[in-house]
Formats: structure tokens, C-alpha cells, sequence
């Protein structure tokens, strides 16, 4: 049963190595038609993606209604700009109050600083999950945004650490398109494995019938700690990631209505589906920086509409209260790109096809 | 298959009593299943037939009394008889009794093969990385294996790649026993298997129960509604009124016994 080089796979290897081709082509600025703030944008798409993926794997993939992702990026985000800033920019930008010795000291590739950014929201989802796990439904949802709000707060009042409600500024702008893309890449593949292997079903058991999955010997409360310790490291990678993207942040970038952004990539992708999620984290960062124009004002024949600030996302939150009403699969409900069902499409329907396809 | 020589209790309850507020839905319960039987629990609606297995299985810890299950698992010697009351629904699976619901829960959004890998899971020896990296992919394969085995066995394998809710109702009663299978269970507990099925479907049950009890090496408790099924495949019935134990014996036993006809059938009208 060995598949060595099936024609799904060719096609997959070649879609990795033409995107792959793309973004060196991109971060070489060989493609005169993509200029830096396109960059920019499709860096913020794949971070987003990133976050989607981890909220998608606790809210669609376990059934866990929880909303602590943003103080979870925002311990990522810290630990790694703290850690890949050099000790003589960490000082500059520690302006008001010197920032603390052992932490000015350190210095590390962005690497090493993203990995330990995701172990410390991984290291921090595990504590909070023990009393917070034990919670269901609305209950959980409530302390989880509780605990995101709490961590945000400390992080404001850490003068000596964070820099307190000024943030940090120049961080270093590692994460260009290559790093954005591999490590989305990275994170597709390591979902996609996980959600098909033997833990996988169980978190979807767990979502489906948490009383049928207990009964099946699943235990209930490990398994989603595991869903959420993992959750939280890629929401700390992606936090990391984004604090190199933007280059400076601030307590205030981690605010619920972060967490809001990823729901809403997430219910319009289709919980439960890895490619709904990169698909509309894509669409949706990129319709929001390019619907710009809203917020300015603008005129539709004779109709004026002034400047409202925030207008773009009065659309988005119609458009999510829309889908919630009437389409809440969302794009892709639980399914998953194949290449099978792609040419399923191309392909007249006749009885029996799936058994042969199988 | 009346007991003669003295056969290995795999489970018992100790004056097992369940009260939800001001209601006792089970009372004062005592009951014995030995290696190999197949034993009933019937009785009108509401008598307290699914919370005494909800209090066997650990789904609720019993308010007075105890439980006992000697743990194993199917083809194996059962071992030694220990107190479960108290433990958590999953502990217990792990310990080698298994269970089906009333009220059908199967994994909804999988397809039959995958509710039987899931039934699985519990044995599972890769960690989560092994599991993820592909190193755990002898263990996943051998499960896999298992599962096309077991579907192959009980005469499901003709669906199994279809969504289980898309089933008929049967099958799906079907499949939630190959799941409880799964576990590898030396003790099954069936809520109901019956409900809902068609004469001729519940002749097959029949078989269906008797043969995978041989082939698994299990014992069986079972709740029923359908006295044909109950009479014709059950070692010894418990009878349930009112969370109370109202009668005990063999199926011959039972049929005659007054107060369970005055039980099913109401007061007697010339009583
Ligand atoms: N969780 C609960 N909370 C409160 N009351 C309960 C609970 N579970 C069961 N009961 C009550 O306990 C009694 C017994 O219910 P149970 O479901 O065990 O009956 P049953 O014998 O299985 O009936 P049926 O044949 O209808 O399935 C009922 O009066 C029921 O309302
Ligand atoms: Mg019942």
C-alpha cells in the first residue's frame, strides 16, 4: 500500500514548490507588481491564517468555545520581540524606566525567540486551563476572555519589563514573506496531521458527544488540555510572528476585539476546516485593508457618505451576523480542500464514483 | 446456561441508590452479572433502568452503595474484583466495561470507520507527537486494521465509509455496539439495542447478542423493552419499579412472578 507518487500528491508537491518560488520571488522584489505594503498585507494574511488555525483547532476541532487567544499571541508577541531585540535597542526603547538587567541582557536568534514565544503561551495555557477547562459552553468562553483581559492588564502595568502602555517599539523585522509562509506552511501540515490522527478524532469525538466520547474511555479533561496547550503555542508563534510583521506593539494591540477578528475568520471558514481557515483568514485581512476607503468617505453617484471611522468593520460584523444567521457552515463547513474533489466538480456525476476514487 | 459450578462475578452493586433531589430513581439495587451471562434489567418506563447503568458506568457516582467490576478485557481472564464507585465514566471503559445509549450517541460527524477508531483511542500507546509525527504509524495502522476487522465481523463493512448519521436506524444501533466493541470490553452493557427495530430486525439482534458474546468472550447487561428478545436470550432478569428491585430470577421465574405481571400491567382490576 505503499502511494509513492499518486497524482494528488504530484500536484501537491508541485503547488508547494511553485508557492515556494513565489515568495522567493516576492522577498527578492522580483515581481515589479507587488510592492512592500502588498508584502506587508499577505504577511498579516498568513499571520492571521496562523491564529485562525489555533482557535480553529479548540473552538471547530474540540468543540471548546474559549476566546483567550489574544492574551496568549500577546505573551508570544512579548517573549519573542523581548528576546531577538538586541541589548542596545532594548535600552533605547526603554526610554522611561530602564527595562530589567537579565532581560536587557539577552539576546537570541528570532528562532530560538519565536519557539520560546510559543512555549510560554503554552506553558501559560496549561496553568489557566486547569481551573478553566473544568468550565462548558458561554462559562468557558467568559473566563478565558477573562483570563486574555487579566494578562493583557499585567502586561500594561510591567513597566520594567514590557514598557508599560508605550510598548515596544523596533522590533526586528525577521518575519519577512519567506518566514510568514513557511511557518504557515508548517502549521497547515502539523494541523492536517494531527486532526487525521488517533487524537485528532478524539478532540472531534470530544466536540461531537463529549457524554459518548467519556464513555469510549477518551478522558475528557486531558485531551482538551491538549487541544488547548497546542492552541495556545501556535497563538503564541503567531503572536511572535506578528510582533516581528508590525514591528512594534503594544498592550492594547491585544485587546478582545483580536479575538473577535479571529472568530470571525474562523466562523467564516467553517469551523472544523483547515483550508475554510486559510481561505478566508486570506480573504478577510486582505477585504480589510483594501476596504479602507470606507472608513475615508466616499461617494456612490449622488449619494455622499462622510467619513465614519470603523465603517469597514460595521460591514464585516453584518456580514458575520449575517453568515451566523443564515449560513453558518460558513464557506467551507467541516470539509477540507482535495484534489479529488476538485476534479469531482470537472467531472459529470455517475453512480459508483466514489468507490473507485477510494 | 444456568450457573452450576461457581462462575467469576464480573460485576456487582451493593445496595446502589440513586437520588436526583426528592426523587430516588433507584434504590437499594443489587445486582450480579457472572462471566459469560447475559442478564437483563427490565421494567416500565421510568423505573430507573438507565440511571442504574449510568451509576455502573461511572456517568454518576451513586448517592449510598457501592460498585464492583472485576477489570479485564475481552479474551482475557477477568481479574480480581475492585470497588469502581466513584470512578469517572472513561477510568471505567479503560477498565473493560463498555456501554451503548438509549438514545443513540455516535460521533456524528464521522463516518462508521472513523466511530470505530475512536473506539480504540483508550488503548492507544503513541503520544500525541508520535501520533502527529508519524512515528506512532505502525500503532495506527494496526488500529485502522482492527477496525475494518470488526467492521468486517458484525457485517458492517458494506458502509463504512458513510457519515453514521446518514445510516438507518438499525445499523446505527449496530454500529454503537461495534464502537463499544472497539474498547475491547469484557463486560457490555446494552441500553435498549432493540428500541425501535422491527420484528425481523429484532430476531437478528437476538443472534447478533448471543454471537458476539461467544466471540468476544463477554458478559452482557442489558435493558429491554421487547419481552420476546428478553425471554429468549437472557440467563437471569432483574425487574425495576420505582428504582425498586421487585423481582429476580430466570426468565421462567420471572414470566410467572405476580408482581411483575401487576407491574407491567397496572393494578389488577380485580385485586
Ligand atoms: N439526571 C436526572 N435528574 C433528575 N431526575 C432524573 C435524572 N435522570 C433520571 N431521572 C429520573 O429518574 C427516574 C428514572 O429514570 P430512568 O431514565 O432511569 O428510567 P428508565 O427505567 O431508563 O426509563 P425508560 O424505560 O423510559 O428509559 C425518572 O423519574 C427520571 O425522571
Ligand atoms: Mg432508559
Amino acid at each position: 500500500m505503499k502511494k509513492s507518487l499518486s497524482l494528488p500528491r504530484i500536484l501537491t508537491i508541485a503547488c508547494l514548490v511553485l508557492l515556494a518560488v513565489m515568495v522567493q520571488l516576492i522577498s527578492m522584489g522580483a515581481l515589479p507588481f507587488i510592492d512592500n505594503y502588498m508584502i506587508r498585507v499577505l504577511n498579516l494574511c498568513a499571520v492571521y491564517a496562523i491564529l485562525g488555525l489555533s482557535m480553529n483547532l479548540v473552538n471547530g476541532f474540540t468543540g471548546m468555545f474559549s476566546l483567550g487567544q489574544a492574551g496568549f499571541m500577546a505573551v508570544g508577541a512579548y517573549v519573542t520581540a523581548l528576546f531577538a531585540m538586541t541589548p542596545e535597542v532594548k535600552e533605547r526603547v526603554f526610554y522611561l524606566e530602564p527595562i530589567e538587567e537579565w532581560l536587557g541582557a539577552i539576546h537570541m536568534p528570532f528562532i530560538v525567540a519565536l519557539l520560546l514565544g510559543g512555549l510560554a503561551a503554552a506553558v501559560l495555557s496549561f496553568f489557566i486551563g486547569f481551573p478553566v477547562l473544568r468550565l462548558k459552553g458561554d462559562y468557558l468562553a467568559i473566563a478565558t476572555l477573562g483570563f486574555a483581559e487579566i494578562i493583557r492588564i499585567i502586561f500594561l502595568n510591567l513597566q520594567t519589563i514590557t514598557n508599560g502602555a508605550m510598548g515596544v517599539k523596533n522590533i526586528p523585522p525577521t518575519a519577512d514573506i519567506r518566514w510568514c509562509f513557511a511557518v504557515l506552511t508548517l502549521m497547515v501540515v502539523f494541523m492536517l496531521r494531527l486532526i487525521n490522527s488517533s487524537y485528532g478524532r478524539a478532540f472531534k469525538a470530544i466536540r461531537d458527544d463529549e457524554i459518548a466520547a467519556e464513555a469510549m474511555g477518551i478522558n475528557l479533561f486531558k485531551h482538551k488540555m491538549m487541544s488547548f496547550i497546542l492552541s495556545s503555542f501556535i497563538a503564541g508563534i503567531g503572536g511572535g510572528l506578528m510582533a516581528s510583521v508590525v514591528s512594534a506593539i503594544t498592550p492594547n494591540l491585544f485587546r478582545f476585539t483580536l479575538a473577535y477578528d479571529i472568530l470571525l475568520i474562523v466562523v467564516l471558514g467553517g469551523q472544523g476546516s483547515i483550508t475554510g481557515t486559510v481561505v478566508s483568514a486570506f480573504v478577510i485581512t486582505a477585504a480589510k485593508e483594501w476596504l479602507r476607503w470606507l472608513d475615508a468617505g466616499f461617494s456612490l453617484g449622488p449619494i455622499t457618505v462622510p467619513e465614519i471611522a470603523g465603517l469597514r468593520m460595521v460591514i464585516f460584523s453584518v456580514l458575520l451576523m449575517v453568515i451566523i444567521l443564515f449560513y453558518r457552515q460558513g464557506f467551507f463547513g467541516s470539509r477540507e480542500f482535495s484534489w479529488e474533489g476538485l476534479f469531482n466538480i470537472f467531472r459529470p456525476k455517475k453512480k459508483g464514483d466514489k468507490k473507485e476514487a477510494a | 446456561m444456568s450457573e452450576t459450578t461457581a462462575a467469576r462475578r464480573v460485576l456487582h452493586t451493593e445496595a446502589a441508590t440513586m437520588r436526583f433531589g426528592g426523587v430516588t430513581a433507584v434504590n437499594n439495587l443489587n445486582v450480579e452479572v457472572f462471566e459469560g451471562e447475559i442478564v437483563a434489567l427490565i421494567g416500565p418506563n421510568g423505573a430507573g433502568k438507565t440511571t442504574a447503568f449510568n451509576l455502573i458506568t461511572g456517568v454518576y457516582t451513586p448517592t449510598e452503595g457501592k460498585v464492583f467490576f472485576a477489570p479485564g478485557r475481552s479474551g482475557e481472564a477477568p481479574q480480581a474484583e475492585t470497588e469502581i464507585t466513584g470512578k469517572k465514566a472513561d477510568a471505567i471503559t479503560r477498565m473493560g466495561m463498555a456501554r451503548t445509549f438509549q438514545n443513540i450517541r455516535l460521533f456524528k460527524t464521522q463516518t462508521v470507520f472513523e466511530n470505530i477508531l475512536i473506539g480504540q483511542h483508550l488503548h492507544i500507546k503513541s503520544g500525541l507527537f508520535s501520533a502527529v509525527l508519524g512515528i506512532g504509524h505502525k500503532e495506527e495502522k494496526a488500529m485502522r486494521e482492527r477496525a475494518d476487522e470488526l467492521l468486517q465481523l458484525l457485517g458492517l463493512d458494506h458502509v463504512r465509509n458513510e457519515p453514521c448519521a446518514s445510516l438507518p436506524y438499525g445499523l446505527q444501533r449496530k454500529l454503537e455496539i461495534a464502537r463499544a466493541l472497539a474498547t475491547n470490553p469484557t463486560l457490555l452493557l446494552l441500553d435498549e439495542p432493540a428500541a425501535g427495530m422491527n420484528p425481523q430486525e429484532t430476531v437478528e439482534l437476538t443472534d447478533f447478542i448471543r454471537d458476539i458474546r461467544s466471540r468476544f468472550s463477554l458478559s452482557v447487561l442489558m435493558i429491554e423493552h421487547h419481552m420476546d428478545l428478553v425471554m429468549d436470550i437472557s440467563d437471569r432478569i432483574y425487574v425495576l419499579d420505582f428504582g425498586q428491585t421487585i423481582a429476580a430470577g430466570t426468565p421462567a421465574e420471572i414470566q410467572n412472578n405476580p408482581r411483575v405481571i401487576e407491574a407491567y400491567l397496572g393494578v389488577d382490576a380485580d385485586a
